[in-house]
């Protein structure tokens, strides 16, 4: 029976919320192929048999437990190549997270199958799956279909966890001869917190700051907006990793997903690994001076002009407006 | 230590890009230039020669046509000591599998202990060339590493931000590391340099020369059909306010959010 095999990643006995999302999504798709869906994990004793049946509530058939290091992407290939060509399973899917790409990509250039990223929307056609991915920045969408295995690699969000049944899983232990190299590299340390623990995702109103800000203490024109509105203070991976602004308040593909009543971006591109974390924002405001930025295409007011000049401006009408 | 970098030609991000509907592949017409995330990469092997650790070559490899000798001569005024361009009509039209196969044949011929590359291509947007040509070197592999250090000459200290937080790992060359572009920021080449990236040696190499395989490349080795291209759906265009005169400029924003009750 061919049928569609996920990896799920975990951290600290909880299974990541995208992973499930895969999990959800290739439980439906397996359903109208008549096919199953199952699951791969890898890791060391924090995999119970608990949290491993727990797979089975979002759809889950069997769950192959694997003994190896977690977090990092070529163990993985070689576990989920050995039990595609054991099972016969003719497509892997991924939910939308950095480790999908590097074991999406590498499983395709060991199996030689096709692979798609970025997956917004999957099908099936005929008896087979088809994938909807955005190109060009987004304004095209394109339609893979493939020749024999297919690797699909969804975009952040993209597959919605489903409600858990409460069914459970068959666990299986399958013991994986990983490949020399992909023992190569090793995990140091995982999950590091860089800077203070701020609170974005209670916040009604966020004030995000990009690279635009043009150095660290540009941050403080966005606090001081955010202190007049009531809210916080949020970023971009690209200030993040400059050591900007802390990690705790980064959006985005590798940061949180929000949604506040308004979101309100100063100096920010509008890249799609920033975009997939805030779209569902009811208003978003988007200042850059750059009028051809690709954030205009999806805020409801687009502000063409220099942050250093409207901002501080904006905190005092605020203010202004309150307190009157 | 000989560092390989991948570098690709793209089409200028000031240019509208286009699927050309008869072929189904991007248009390829208008302005071109070295990828712009390609830089970070250069500049990363740059750092790593001047950073004391015995650096013989820094190489850039291109798989592009004719024009992609373009990138080349870029790569080089930024630091590379010579180019290799794998060019061939069999080649036209490989997805992603296909494009990481042809580069790493492309890539075993010099052997290099780290090959470099870019965090993503400006057109293709596909994160994972990478992993692709990792996979067929039959090395370990890291992308969307910002923080690289040469630790004894053999192994590779990395920092990336995965999906709980940053992640330091350990990676024993030799390597495949894709870098992100808050690695560094790139140097602006000299004009000597421009003037001279013309003179460095440029090895221009056929797909039979690296021992590609033609049923594993271009259209017909590819496993994946794209086409059906349609514009997504059309979402309202948001108000745009230009800003002249800032006071006015903020009196409106203030309206706006007032609207919306969100002040
Ligand atoms: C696998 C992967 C995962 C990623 N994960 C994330 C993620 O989780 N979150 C995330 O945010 N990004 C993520 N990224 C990075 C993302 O692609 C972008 O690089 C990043 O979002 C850009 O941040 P930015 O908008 O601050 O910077 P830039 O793209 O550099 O944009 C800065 C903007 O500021 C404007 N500007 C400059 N000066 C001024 C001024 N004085 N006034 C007004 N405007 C000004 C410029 O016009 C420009 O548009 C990821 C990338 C990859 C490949
Ligand atoms: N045709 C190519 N030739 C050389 N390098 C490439 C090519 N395509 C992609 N790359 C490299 O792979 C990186 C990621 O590209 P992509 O996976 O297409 O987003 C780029 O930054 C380049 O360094």
């Amino acid at each position: 029976m061919p049928g569609i095999l996920t990896y799920a990643l975990h951290y600290e006995g909880a299974i990541n919320k995208n992973s499930l999302g895969a999990v959800s999504e290739a439980a439906k798709l397996s359903k109208e192929l008549g096919s199953q869906c199952d699951v791969v994990v890898l890791g060391g004793d924090d995999l119970s048999e608990e949290l491993c049946q727990s797979l089975g509530g979002y759809g889950a058939q069997t769950v192959y437990r694997v003994k190896g290091p977690e977090g990092l992407a070529q163990p993985v290939v070689d576990a989920m190549a050995k039990i595609m060509e054991d099972q016969g399973h003719d497509y892997a899917l991924f939910g939308g997270g950095l480790l999908g790409f590097e074991i999406g990509a590498g499983l395709a250039a060991r199996l030689r199958a096709g692979v798609t990223m970025e997956v917004t929307e999957v099908r099936v056609e005929d008896g087979k799956l088809a994938a909807e991915r955005p190109i060009l920045q987004d304004s095209m969408i394109s339609t893979s279909r493939y020749e024999n295995r297919g690797i699909i690699i969804g975009r952040l969000n993209a597959f919605e966890a489903s409600e858990p049944d409460g069914s459970s899983a068959t666990v299986q232990d399958v013991e994986v001869q990983f490949s020399e190299f992909s023992t190569k590299a090793t995990m140091i340390e995982r999950g590091e917190q860089r800077g203070a623990d701020v609170n974005i995702e209670d916040a009604d109103f966020l004030v995000a700051g990009g690279r635009g800000l043009g150095k660290p203490e540009g941050f403080q024109l966005a606090e001081d907006l955010a202190d007049a509105l009531g809210g916080a203070v949020a970023a971009t991976r690209a200030v993040v990793d400059a050591g900007w602004y802390p990690y705790a308040a980064q959006i985005g593909q590798t940061g949180k997903t929000v949604a506040p009543k308004l979101y309100l971006a100063a100096g920010i591109s509008g890249a799609i690994q920033h975009k997939v974390g805030m779209q569902s924002s009811e208003n978003i405001v988007a200042i850059n001076k750059d009028a051809n930025a690709p954030i205009f295409e999806f805020s409801d007011l687009g502000v063409v002009g220099d942050l250093n000049k409207i901002l501080p401006k904006l905190t005092e009408a605020v203010k202004a407006k309150k307190a009157g | 230590m000989k560092i390989c970098v991948l570098v690709k030609e793209v089409p200028d991000a000031a240019v509208e890009k286009r699927i050309d509907p008869s072929t189904g592949r991007l248009d390829r017409s208008g302005e071109r230039n070295l990828n712009p995330y390609d830089t970070h990469a250069i500049e990363a092997a740059m750092q790593i020669r001047e950073g004391g650790s015995d650096v013989e070559e820094i190489v850039a490899v291109t798989m592009g046509p004719e024009s992609a000798v373009r990138a080349l001569h870029k790569a080089v005024s930024l630091g590379a000591d010579r180019s290799v361009h794998l060019s061939d009509d069999s080649l036209a039209g490989s997805d992603v599998a296909a494009t990481g196969y042809a580069l790493a044949k492309t890539l075993q011929r010099e052997s290099p202990d780290l090959v470099l590359l870019g965090q993503q291509s400006d057109d293709g947007e596909c994160y994972t060339i990478g992993a692709v040509v990792a996979d067929h070197l039959q090395m370990p592999s890291l992308t969307q590493v910002i923080k690289l250090d040469v630790e004894d000459g053999a192994k590779l200290r990395c920092e990336r931000q995965a999906e709980y937080g940053y992640d330091t790992v350990s990676v024993e060359m030799p390597a495949v590391i894709s870098v992100g572009d808050a690695i560094n920021e790139p140097r602006y080449p000299s004009l000597k340099a421009i003037m001279g990236a013309k003179k460095k040696p440029l090895d221009a190499v056929a797909a039979g020369d690296v021992g590609i395989e033609s049923d594993h490349v271009g259209e017909a080795g590819s496993q994946v059909q794209c086409g059906d291209f349609k514009p997504p759906p059309e979402k309202a265009g948001g108000e745009i306010i230009e800003d002249e005169d800032t006071d006015e400029t903020v009196e409106k924003i203030v309206a706006w959010l007032d609207e919306r009750k969100l002040l």
